[in-house]
């Protein structure tokens, strides 16, 4: 197993639990403190802290190290790759569909004593 | 990139390790279902481009069964299994998918047929995994579509992202 393949595994890991999908969520739209996460989800700060461990291991976020408050911030480059391979998933599924309806034009003309062609398009 | 009239929707809900394909075609739902359940006609549209799928067991009723195997340069590669949970001609499949190089991984696959007015069809394809990450890692590799198709592409989006 190569690193990429290493951290996209670690990304899953990360996104299996729905709390710290929740996390990310929240995160998309705003960055927010640990308290400020931990409000909707009547969990102990530290049980939001280990959430928000696993998803910095998995590189999904970043913590600013200056300020007081320590804002989670959500790295949108993780998402980017996900985006990418989702997107070559639904091609490829577009592909073998495109083939498809290859194989229904020349169903159709195989069908032709049937008079239900309607060539109202 | 090229359009055209019906392209496929993916949805992948954030609640539940679903993966659900949407896809108009311009045929009436008895055309499109019998181009998932007659093995012949199957055979000629589901693989990716570069292989051929070989029919091993195909049975499509209800409590049937199904397999094959895709061979690239006449040397297999893959294998595939499944069950034909539910065949309700022109409106409905439940069929379960096993790829064998995963041999404890099984999806549940509900596939409907909508007719739409025109002789047209919507097919809806809602596929069940285990876990959020058996779903994520489905939609990374898109496995399902052609095992290594794809992958020296992969490989070159890989290095530029690390």
């Amino acid at each position: 197993m190569d690193e990429s393949t290493e951290q996209l595994n670690r990304v899953f890991a990360a996104l299996a639990d729905p709390t710290r999908r929740a996390l990310v969520a929240r995160l998309a739209g705003a960055d927010a403190t640990v308290g400020e996460l931990a409000q909707p989800h009547n969990m102990s700060l530290q049980a939001i802290s280990k959430h928000v461990k696993v998803l910095e291991e998995a590189g999904l976020v970043r913590r600013s190290k200056d300020a007081q408050r320590r804002p989670v911030h959500l790295d949108a480059e993780v998402f980017d790759l996900m985006t990418k391979w989702i997107e070559r998933y639904r091609q490829e599924a577009e592909q073998r569909y495109r083939r498809l309806d290859a194989l229904l034009d020349r169903m159709a003309d195989d069908d032709s004593p049937r008079t239900d062609l309607e060539d109202a398009s | 990139m090229t359009t055209t009239k019906h392209q496929t929707q993916i949805l992948a809900d954030s609640n539940v390790p679903t993966i659900e394909i949407v896809r108009e075609f311009d045929a009436p739902a008895e055309q499109v279902f019998r181009a998932h359940v007659d093995p012949d006609l199957y055979a000629r549209w589901v693989g990716p481009r570069s292989v051929t799928t070989r029919i091993t067991r195909w049975d499509a009723r209800t409590g049937g069964e199904w397999a094959f195997a895709n061979d690239r340069d006449g040397e297999e590669i893959a294998t595939f299994y499944g069950s034909f949970h539910e065949v309700r001609p022109h409106e409905r499949i439940v069929w379960t998918f096993t790829y064998e190089g995963v041999p404890d991984g099984v999806a549940l696959e509900t596939l409907t047929f909508e007719k739409l007015e025109g002789g047209r069809t919507r097919l809806r394809v809602l596929s069940v995994v285990e876990d959020f990450q058996t779903r994520d890692g489905i939609l990374a590799s898109g496995m399902d579509t052609g095992v290594n198709e794809g992958y020296d592409k992969l490989d070159e989006l890989l290095a530029e992202e690390s």
